[in-house]
């Protein structure tokens, strides 16, 4: 029974998040670093350079690393209080089993292992393979997520293996396949600054991809006009050249609408139309009743501004989309980044200088993570776990029969369905917390005390690991070394910084000792990441994303290499689709027509206000790191709901008055934020908070039918003013879940 | 002096994304470690997301070191004020409350006015301050004039008007090519209209 072995503000006070507020030596000048490492941060996709310095195995601080091209020196709050997560007194050294009554209680690694193999193997033989499932994540290394599934399908055998970049990137990289055959974004960030139009959909770049903040800026003292669509006026949006303040869900509505005025007006490519793509004629009937009316009404903004769009996007010699979680996170998020990219394809504007687009990949390794096999119908280098020449490849490359490789297994929110319904009956998982990032957190929470069995690897004791059976202690990104990706497809170096704490272990030897107690121990022989990049250069062989002519020594040379890298020769492709070549087989764009639809919950008379979530520059995710560090949870230490000062008054709320905003699946308490920045109809929680404060207590379990993302981006709420909280959730401090 | 290769001080406003990069940084910088000396100011955030950095703005001829009853302000000579001198400063608050960019700030627990001395330790060794290195938007850039005429549309400007007396600055403020200088009269503050960047009004059009 996986359920909280003591109260939550008995594990809060053992375990925490507490704050860490002094670096490690203190807030002296005169510490000299042992070593000064060049590496990455280990938060969001942008992967920005970073260097640590190192003291007697101790991070003690860091300096801009000025010479990394993506971000030359550059850095958000997070990437500079990162170093706080280092020697922090919530750090777990040991692996931990849970004791009912007691909490949790160190013990040795064979006793851990050991009870993780056994519970492995008894739930297996009880109830079949699949009633196992893994969770991975796009916080991994390239080299731990390959490793986490041929974890799951040579070690474990199960087909229940997924990870959360479901609930981030797989809306983007499904409408990419689709259109172009390649899940990546299409250009380096480099072209942002050449685009004469940009047009930012569904992304907050200021808090959540805050470096390339410059890249939008540089094009506009170029001489570019940028558009950004978004429910709120996030810090971009108010010095855009046209802000659309687009109805969340109601993006079709304006892409459509655009490419409608576009065709009337003659501004799309009609020959590279005709030479490269295939499925036009079908979107040109599709949009023909998207008139600039008809679109304003399904995107709830002003008809004129559909046409601006269209006036700004339509003409330019040279243009750049990007696009995020705003468009993704629907229950229809695929379609909306297909009508998105369909502006792109329509102008024949890619595949050259200053022509293209991207997705901005929200997590560290949002990219490499989706590619490696980690997902629950895919095998390493992108490749399909349902063809059987890359059943045939991969198997041969593990050394292991190609029946034995499970087929196709359930998605993230699927696998928590599963759990549920009582079909699947343990767990193990890393890089994730679930009870903070899925959506309808009680039903999640339901799922998880359902287990039999549950063990999580983890550097904190997250919300999530709170239920754990076992939790093994396992690294931080700056105790291990490995290759990420980043936002552009630039595979890049994390160098190892300093050794795990106490006896806490490297993510991959946990994994590789698991499955030697399984009786794999000849197929996870790695003696160092480097050996299981090696290995997954060649499983990446021939696939999509071929990683082959990467090494760690070319990255450290290059300073990153972008993939498809097929040979050791091989300069690497920053940018994808030059000379007009597309990754289908008939080597063209395939238009995909889009109608919009209805979001799985839309508001009415008893929920009628839309909730949004989404995130503030301070925190990262879940806040598992974030919230213990004190500089990033002084910067914003609580959820705010931002609401408009009209709808505020009709509610009868004023500035900081506490308030409830409840769905049919559950409710948070906390102040409100009376701000004009956000459209009237629509309130905004941040969701790195747990608990009480969790903005997923909220958001409906609906995911998009191809991408199976969750529809984060929409549901219907009510709001309420109410008194101050005081219970014993209430009174914990605010990073772990309390309101003040 | 070899002008091309000097490096400057630029802000501009209209970049920022008050991401707070730059008040996380400054702290981590040697010679004030653990204490910020960069403000960051939320403009009226009901009204907009409007943000604006603040450091030292290092004037020609100081205003805090004017009005400084201890002789405690000084300048190196290479134009960069610096914070008060430990033995000489009484903690009068004189400079806090005389500087017309409000940057000095009165620190209890040492008795001493501390201010930006513009990463003074980093920049006598050729690295860029802190604040202006980490800036992920570019509204805080240490670089040279050269290279932002020729990577920005405004221009960048000096001197500023406070009522009737003009102050040049060694810090530059990028701002449209139409302005000469800054003209802050007493009946502007607190007239900002800020109604453009109210969603709902933009929800009615045109």
């Amino acid at each position: 029974m996986a359920k909280t072995p003591v109260t939550i503000p008995e594990l809060v006070a053992q375990f925490g998040p507490t704050l860490n507020r002094i670096p490690a030596t203190g807030w002296n000048a005169d510490v000299e670093p042992d070593r000064i490492v060049k590496t990455h941060c280990c938060f969001c996709g942008q992967q920005c350079g970073i260097q640590l310095k190192v003291k007697d195995n101790r991070v003690i601080g860091f300096e801009p690393w000025e010479d990394f091209p993506f971000n030359q020196g550059r850095l958000c709050p997070k990437g500079v209080k990162r170093y706080m997560q280092d020697e922090h007194p919530d750090r777990l050294k040991a692996p931990l089993l849970r004791k009912d009554g007691t909490g949790f209680v160190p013990v040795s690694w064979n006793e851990a292992l050991d009870k993780v193999a056994s519970e492995i193997r008894r739930i297996q033989q009880t109830y079949g393979p699949d009633a196992f499932a893994l969770l991975g994540g796009a916080s991994l290394t390239n080299e731990k997520a390959y490793l986490m599934g041929k974890f799951a399908r040579v070690a474990v055998r199960t087909a229940n293996i997924d990870y959360n970049g479901r609930l981030c990137m797989v809306s983007a990289g499904a409408a990419s396949k689709k259109v172009f055959g390649i899940d990546r974004s299409a250009n380096p960030w480099s072209d942002i600054p050449l685009a004469k139009a940009i047009l930012v959909a569904g992304a907050n770049v200021a808090e959540c991809a805050p470096i390339t903040t410059n890249y939008l800026w540089q094009a506009r003292e170029n001489g570019g006009k940028l558009i950004v669509m978004d429910p709120r006026m996030t810090p971009i949006a108010r010095n855009a050249d046209l802000y659309i303040p687009v109805r969340s869900g109601g993006d079709i509505g304006v892409f459509n609408g655009m490419l409608h005025v576009m065709i009337e007006r003659g501004w799309i490519d009609r020959e590279f139309i005709a030479r490269h793509t295939t499925g036009w004629d079908a979107v040109e009937e599709t949009v023909r009743k998207y008139t600039p009316e008809y679109a304003a009404k399904i995107a709830g903004v002003p008809a004129s501004m559909i046409v601006k769009a269209a006036e700004i996007w339509g003409p330019a010699p040279t243009s750049f989309l990007l696009h995020a979680r705003g468009i993704e996170h629907h229950s229809k998020g695929v379609k909306n980044c297909m009508a998105a990219i369909n502006l792109v394809v329509a102008t024949g504007r890619i595949g050259r200088e200053g022509c293209g687009y991207a997705m901005i990949t929200g997590q560290g390794n949002g990219q490499g993570g989706r590619e490696q096999g980690q997902k629950c119908d895919q095998l390493p280098g992108a490749r399909d776990i349902e063809n059987p020449e890359h059943r045939k490849y991969i198997a041969g490359v593990w050394g292991v029969a190609e029946e034995t490789i499970p087929h196709k297994g359930l998605s993230m929110v699927p696998i928590m369905e599963a759990i549920h319904a009582g079909k699947i009956k343990g767990l193990l998982a890393i890089s994730s917390n679930p009870m903070v990032s899925l959506p309808n957190s009680a039903f999640m929470r339901e799922a998880y005390e359902k287990l039999e069995f549950f063990a999580q690897i983890d550097f904190f004791l997250s919300e999530t690991a709170r239920y754990a059976d076992v939790v093994l202690a396992g690294s931080l990104m700056e105790e291990d070394e490995g290759t990420t990706t980043n936002v552009e497809g630039r595979v890049i170096h994390h160098q190892k910084a300093v050794d795990p704490p106490g006896h806490a272990r490297a993510d991959w030897r946990i994994l590789c000792d698991i499955a030697a107690r399984l009786g794999q121990a000849d197929k996870f022989k790695f003696e160092s990441p480097k050996a299981i990049f090696d290995e997954l250069r060649v499983a990446s062989k021939g696939g999509v994303s071929d990683y082959f002519g990467i090494t760690w020594e070319r990255i450290d040379r290059e300073k990153g290499v972008f993939w498809p890298c097929p040979s050791a020769e091989h300069p690497g492709t920053p940018r994808l689709y030059e000379g007009n070549k597309f990754n289908h087989p008939d080597g063209k764009a395939h238009f995909q027509p889009v109608e919009w639809q209805p979001a799985a919950e839309e508001t009415d008379s008893e929920y009628p206000i839309i909730l949004t979530t989404g995130r503030v520059v301070s925190h990262y995710l879940s806040g598992t790191q974030t919230r213990r560090i004190g500089a990033l949870v002084d910067q914003y230490p609580q959820p705010l709901c931002e609401m408009h000062p009209l709808l505020a008054a009709k509610l009868g709320i004023a500035e900081g008055d506490f308030v409830q905003v409840e769905s049919r699946r559950g409710s948070v308490t906390v102040r409100a934020n009376v701000v004009k920045t956000i459209r009237p109809d629509t309130v905004f929680v941040p969701y790195h908070w747990p608990l009480d404060r969790a903005a997923n207590n909220m958001t409906v379990r609906a995911i998009d039918p191809v991408s199976n993302i969750p529809e984060y981006k929409i549901c219907a709420v009510r709001v309420t003013r109410v008194p101050a909280p005081h219970d014993a959730i209430a009174e914990l401090e605010m990073q772990a879940g309390g309101v003040r | 002096m070899n002008g091309a290769e000097t490096m400057e001080f630029f802000i501009d406003h209209s970049r920022c994304i008050g991401c707070r990069a730059c008040v996380q940084a400054c702290e981590e910088c040697d010679t004030h470690r653990g204490v910020s000396m960069i403000h960051l100011e939320t403009i009226m955030r009901a009204d907009s997301v409007q943000t604006a950095p603040q450091v030292c703005m290092h004037c020609e001829d100081p205003i805090c070191a004017q009005v400084c009853p201890a002789d405690a302000i000084k300048k190196t000579p290479d134009g960069v004020v610096q914070s008060s001198l430990k033995p000489r400063c009484i903690g009068c608050s004189n400079c806090v409350l005389a500087c017309p960019f409000g940057v000095p700030k009165y620190k209890a627990e040492i008795n001493q006015m501390m201010k930006c001395d513009m990463c003074y330790d980093r920049t006598s060794i050729g690295k860029r301050p802190m604040c202006a290195t980490v800036c992920p938007s570019g509204a805080l850039a240490f670089t040279t004039r050269e290279n932002i005429e020729r990577t920005r549309q405004g221009v960048a400007i000096r001197e500023w008007q406070f009522g009737g007396e003009v102050v040049r600055t060694k810090v530059n403020v990028l701002v449209p090519r139409s302005v000469q200088k800054i003209d802050v009269s007493i009946e502007q503050i607190g007239t900002t209209t800020t109604d453009e960047y109210d969603v709902a009004k933009l929800l009615m059009g045109d």
